[in-house]
């Protein structure tokens, strides 16, 4: 920005030295760490790329359906791996948002004023815990947990559906979709809450002013006000799921297949990257930059989809008009 | 929906008994919703506590862990790593990630800022493993792992961190500060590093320490970067290092219950350290915000 002072020819005259060149400098200095910032992406994209050329052109497309995983015969499928991550992350997403959106209800509508920042403080906090550690807690607390109790329940009250059928295990799909809803839950809860005390009071109060409970106010002005942000949030917590590489791979046991069961080990992109990249070589480490390459596509993808509605939901609120909260 | 259609809608719901009755089980859930989330907090940090307070000693401070299975060491050497490796990745990120915060906030016009947002929250939903393969095929393949390695990619994660915390902050610098410095014909570099940024001081730490607190228990990046290392208390960082996070993964994937046990005290360190730097980070932000506020 170029203040209109300055553009005087006489004011000009009289800039110093170090203002001539300190302006140019920080200027050039600042575009130089935003590009900085554009390098890296795209050195990223350009790196998974290229380390992952020979399984690309070895396998093709058909990598994505294919699935198996054989370092011994040096054929390499992603199949096993996106049902992993597609299973692990969903189940997290399906069990964090109701969960999160009931979180944001206490914390937005219910709590007492004076804990509302405490207990939002802890919440975020839950996100701060290093994922190493979850993992770590994922194989020794909640893996004996699920293998003892949760599923042995499941088993005999579900046990007919395939999913909840066979053995009872420490590692598997199940124990690290909760690891995942654990790591999910804060980061959709922290942009439920915001949107949720973005709902103007107003609303609110015309609604109980027609009587309305309170789980009826929610029901008919917060959520409907709140969906694209809701919406927004899941699939950043979907990204996020996604993503995690080390305490999906403590607690999924690492098998290269698919199974019905969701009490068996399994493996996702992100894991199996983690757990062979640092002792695998040639074609194998070309096919785990490949998988890395469809991760990377997903995360992009996911990421871009929740910023543009989180962003839209935003957008919305600013020109709200008499007659959209109406409509509501 | 109309005053009169949600009227209808109320009338026809039936006795006020049952909507009551509804909306208390509704207030209920969220309730023990909230208590779940912090009652897993308060499991996971307690476990950690529980478990790993019992292994922590001074010897378990102060000596290098054995070699791989040996128990008898500590985890001074991950100490030292962790701390190489993190000082060095914040060295990188933080004065690029600020400085990229005052190219968008005080220069860029917003046809430029608002993509370069864009990219930073891309550049931040990439998954930490993907970072590491980046840095791998740009540094390690066909070289050696190194703890220098391991903090370009930590660098990478802390910078949209570090940056999109600073444009907020210094996007919440009162405009009439600015063109107070405008009015006294001041040169915009000055009015930037005189009156925005230290207005600004306190968020910007806060969202340096947050992007400290965050990498610190980064292990992802480290496995393909900084796993394979030497014995003792190494400092150089052209080698690999040994850090507190790839520590813990690896105890943990072994079977015997003194690693397990070493693993709990040293993510005892670990989470204490972290959640340490988010208490201080926080206070450090109300401090600031009050500070514009007024």
């Amino acid at each position: 920005m170029e203040a209109s002072a300055l553009s005087h020819p006489v004011l000009r005259a009289r800039r110093n030295l170090t203002d001539r060149l300190g302006d140019p400098l920080l200027r050039g200095l600042s575009g130089l760490a935003a590009a900085v910032a554009l390098a890296a992406i795209a050195g990223i994209v350009y790196e998974v790329v290229h380390l992952a050329g020979p399984a690309i052109s070895e396998f093709g497309l058909g990598f994505v359906t294919n699935n198996d995983w054989n370092p011994v015969s040096k054929r390499f499928g992603a199949a096993p791996f996106l049902y992993g991550t597609a299973v692990t992350s969903l189940i997290a997403i399906v069990l964090a948002t109701p969960l999160s959106i009931a979180i944001s209800i206490y914390l937005t509508e219910l709590a007492p004023r004076r804990i509302r920042r405490p207990v939002a403080t802890l919440v975020d906090m839950l996100a701060a815990i290093p994922t190493v550690i979850l993992g770590l807690w994922g194989i020794l607390v909640l893996g004996p947990f699920m293998r003892d109790t949760i599923e042995p329940a499941l088993n005999s009250v579900l046990g007919f559906l395939p999913i909840f059928g066979g053995d009872p295990s420490a590692f598997g799909y199940l124990t690290a979709a909760l690891i995942l809803t654990i790591m999910a839950t804060p980061i959709i809860t922290s942009v439920t809450r915001e949107v949720f005390e973005t709902v103007p009071g107003d609303l609110k109060e015309a609604s109980y002013a027609l009587g309305a409970t309170r789980w009826e106010m929610v029901r008919q002005v917060v959520l409907p006000y709140s969906r694209s942000g809701i919406v927004g949030a899941t699939i950043l917590g979907l990204g996020r799921a996604i993503g995690e590489a080390i305490a999906v791979a403590q607690v999924i046991g690492g098998a290269s297949l698919i199974n019905a069961s969701l009490f068996h080990t399994g493996g996702t992109m992100a894991a199996q990257i983690a757990s062979q990249f640092q002792n695998s070589a040639g074609l194998q480490k070309a096919s785990l930059a490949y998988l890395g390459l469809i991760l990377l596509i997903f995360a992009v993808v996911v990421n871009v989809i929740a910023r543009v509605i989180v962003q839209r939901g935003k957008l919305r609120d600013i020109d709200v008009t008499p007659t959209e909260a109406e409509a509501l | 929906m109309s005053p009169a259609e949600s009227h209808a809608l109320l009338l026809d719901r039936g006795s006020l008994r049952r909507r009551r009755r509804f909306n208390r089980l509704v207030d209920l859930c969220a309730s023990a919703a909230a208590l779940l989330a912090v009652a897993i907090l308060l499991i996971v940090v307690g476990s950690v506590l529980l478990k790993g307070a019992g292994a922590l000693s001074w010897h378990f401070l102060t000596t290098p862990s054995g070699l791989f299975g040996d128990t008898s060491g500590g985890i001074a050497n991950a100490i030292v790593g962790s701390a190489i490796i993190v000082a060095i990745a914040a060295a990188m990120a933080i004065p690029v990630g600020i400085l990229l915060a005052i190219y968008t906030t005080e220069f860029a016009p917003p046809l430029i800022a608002h993509p370069i947002r864009f990219a930073l929250d891309i550049l931040n939903g990439v998954p930490t493993i993907i970072t590491g393969i980046f840095v791998y095929g740009l540094m390690v393949a066909g070289n050696k792992q190194s703890a220098f390695a391991a903090s370009v990619a930590l660098a990478i994660v802390m910078l949209p961190i570090v940056a999109r915390t600073a444009q907020e902050v210094l996007s919440l610098v009162p405009e009439t500060l600015r063109e107070a410095a405008h009015a006294l014909g001041i040169a915009p570099w000055r009015m930037i590093t005189r009156v925005t940024v230290p207005t600004a001081a306190g968020g910007l730490v806060t969202g340096s320490l947050l992007a400290v607190a965050r990498v610190t228990g980064e292990t992802a990046p480290i496995i393909l970067l900084s796993s394979i290392v030497g014995q003792g208390v190494l400092t150089d960082p052209s080698e690999a290092l040994a850090s507190i996070p790839y520590f813990i993964f690896q105890s943990s994937e072994s079977p015997s219950p003194e690693a397990h046990t070493q693993a709990w005290a040293a993510a005892l360190i670990l989470i204490a350290f972290v959640l340490l730097l988010n208490v201080v980070a926080r206070a450090f932000y109300a401090r600031s915000r009050k500070r514009m506020e007024a």
